[in-house]
């Protein structure tokens, strides 16, 4: 069985309190967030145990997972690099970046290296486009990207025991 | 120089922690208002103010505020929009960001006008960084007696609340918006009743961008009077606008709106021209559903007027020779820079953030994106480019929500202004790929290309 450590379970509830009286089944994207911190991924044992925190049944929360596009329900590497290539970055060269990620750690978007460490995805506009080209980290962005930066920041995804969030 | 209401004091060191907010005359909009003014003389001053909703559609905010139904004993509920999905705009990050103080301030005197005693703050999940700098301005305000209960004396309590959404374009549509937040997927609702009526958890609700309730701030503190001369006609007051593709200074500037497009596109004090000495080609010039505009259109209308950065004459022309502020997205493409490739990106974007709920868009969408592929990649026929109209045609005005034309109007004006550069593709298939159409009759007025 899948669950929060204590800190994160008291968490939950103060995200539940910002909702009025028998509305908390407004928590679950906040607590799915929570759940994919916590664990890397969204498996059905991971979304049936939000469930059983909210009071909801486990369908309300498969509903909701398969919308949204920031809940993985695979497993994915430790570091996940989700690249823009929406039009704005596409102008100022992300289509250069995510074939050289992809060429450097030897897989497509969408794919995971064999030793689980990166997965590079494609995403779409991340409301940074000015910054562009850039990627998405962890709860950060990694702007301005080149070749250069891109190399730096593998080599920094390598040398970090964490998950540089 | 513009002048600046809401970026002004973004750079003051430390802006981001309350005493220096509050040091630089801070909160003082929420003592005017909470102290001396009724919540109905708020909404006044926000009509009078002709301020305009600053999301995309440009709706007079005073008067959806005054909309709001009041039945006796229901809750009211404010939600701020800060979605920002749009592709080219990414000016409420930079406000939440610089200045999380403001948002939180015009939440608070916005609240207070419309009785919502708990207002949440929807946040697109990839900002994710940004929940904890608005949480901690939350914080400190409410330390300050800003937020809780009897607030300032007045009896009137408020509490703000950060409500991520997960990935999802299609949750900055108001009613999208609201199902999100009740923990649902984000399927927009069928319109009537309206949020104004019936909204969060069935109680009447407003949902507004996060520029619009900064803006608020500005309105109070100067009253509508003042706020009203800056800017020209029915396009009151500053606007933030993103500027982003091939241009020398991406980034965020607050304009006066009447500067001409050509002033904020070349001058120094904002996009800077060009980048790498290259000419101007096109722009999109308030975020991804807005129309494309050759340079020619871009600079001036159709009747060789100047064209300037505001609502009207954005959209001087129609859709036919003009645009639209929408959100303030401004994306430039360069003589070098592919109209079918962007279109391309743009239409994969809409396919991928549909709802799936009508037809049309489902469909649509994808028809569109797989047309254009194939243009790019030199599959494509001269009889698609008249396929991909007529896909685009049946789209727009067939959908629950406007996301159908949004999908559908980058597509439309790309034929329209750029058909030559189809036909290119068409014709020369092994080439698409490796070089570009470059200029033609739609190049930059200021410096005639030789096509
Ligand atoms: C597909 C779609 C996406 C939208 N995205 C946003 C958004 O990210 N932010 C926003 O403020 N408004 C967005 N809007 C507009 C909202 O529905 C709504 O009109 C707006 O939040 C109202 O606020 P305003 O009057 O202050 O502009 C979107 C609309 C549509 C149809
Ligand atoms: S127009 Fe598209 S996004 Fe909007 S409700 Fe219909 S399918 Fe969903
Ligand atoms: S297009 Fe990439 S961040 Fe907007």
């Amino acid at each position: 069985m899948v669950h929060f450590p204590e800190n994160t379970v008291k968490k939950v509830q103060e995200i539940m309190a910002r909702y009025p009286e028998g509305k908390q089944k407004s928590a679950v994207l906040p607590v799915l967030h929570l759940a994919q911190e916590e664990f890397g991924w969204l498996s059905v044992e991971a979304m049936d145990y939000v469930a059983s925190l909210l009071k909801l049944e486990p369908i309300e929360v498969y509903e909701v997972a398969t919308f949204y596009s920031m809940y993985n329900l695979d497993p994915v590497g430790k570091f996940v690099f989700e690249v823009c290539q929406t039009g704005p970055c596409m102008l100022r060269g992300s289509d250069d970046i995510i074939s050289y990620i992809g060429q450097k750690l030897g897989i497509k978007p969408g794919e995971t290296t064999p030793d689980g460490m990166f997965t590079l995805k494609t995403v779409e506009c991340l409301g940074a486009c000015g910054y562009a080209p850039l990627l998405q980290l962890g709860k950060h962005y990694r702007e301005h990207l080149t070749r250069e930066k891109v190399d730096a920041l593998i080599d920094e995804c390598r040398k970090s025991s964490g998950s540089l969030n | 120089m513009s002048r600046k209401l809401l970026l002004e004091k973004a750079h003051v060191e430390g802006i981001r922690n309350y005493d220096v907010y509050r040091r630089e005359g801070g909160y003082s909009s929420v003592e005017k208002a909470l102290k001396s003014m009724a919540p109905d003389q708020i909404t006044d001053e926000v009509k009078k103010s002709g301020l305009r909703g600053r999301g995309g559609a440009g709706f007079p905010t005073g008067l959806k505020w005054s909309f709001l139904a009041k039945p006796a004993g229901v809750p009211r509920y404010l939600i701020c929009n800060a979605d920002e999905s749009e592709p080219g705009t990414f000016k409420d990050r930079y406000l939440m960001e610089y200045i999380p103080h403001l948002l939180i301030e015009g939440l608070i005197v916005s609240s207070y006008a419309l009785g919502s005693n708990r207002t949440y703050i929807y946040i697109r999940g990839e900002y994710a960084w940004i929940v904890g700098i608005l949480e901690q301005a939350i914080a400190e305000a409410k330390a300050n007696g800003w937020l809780g209960q009897n607030i300032l004396g007045t009896g009137f309590n408020c509490e703000i609340y950060v409500h991520p959404g997960a990935g999802a374009y299609i949750c900055g549509e108001e009613t999208a918006l609201i199902e999100s937040l009740e923990g649902k997927r984000g399927n927009p609702r069928i319109k009537p009743p309206f949020p104004a009526v019936k909204g969060l958890w069935d109680c009447p609700t407003v949902v507004n961008n996060v520029e619009t309730l900064a803006a608020v701030v500005p309105i109070i503190n100067l009253g509508a009077e003042e706020y009203l001369k800056i800017g020209i006609g029915k396009s009151t007051g500053t606007k933030l606008i993103s500027a982003c593709g091939n241009i020398n200074k991406p980034g965020v500037y607050e304009i006066e709106m009447n500067i001409s497009v050509e002033e904020f596109v070349y001058s120094d004090e904002y996009c800077g021209g060009i980048a790498g000495g290259k000419k101007l080609k096109a722009c999109i010039p308030g975020g991804s559903s807005v129309p494309i505009l050759p340079a020619n259109l871009l600079l001036k209308t159709a009747k060789g007027e100047t064209r300037y950065m505001n609502y009207e004459s954005l959209s001087d022309g129609g859709f036919a020779t003009g645009s639209m502020m929408g959100s303030g997205g401004f994306i430039i493409l360069d003589e070098d820079q592919c109209v079918v490739r962007h279109t391309y990106t743009l239409a994969h974007f809409y396919r991928h953030e549909s709802c799936g709920q009508c037809s049309p868009c489902r469909e649509g969408t994808g028809w569109m994106e797989r047309i254009l592929k194939n243009i790019e990649y030199g599959k494509g026929k001269m009889s698609d480019i008249d396929l991909l109209w007529d896909v685009q045609r049946k789209i727009e005005g067939n959908t629950i929500c406007p996301l159908g034309d949004a999908a559908a109007w980058p597509v439309a004006a790309a034929i329209r202004h750029f058909r030559d550069e189809f036909e290119w593709h068409v014709l020369n298939p092994e080439e698409c790929l490796k070089r570009n159409y470059g200029l033609a009759h739609y190049a930059d007025p200021r410096t005639p290309a030789v096509a």
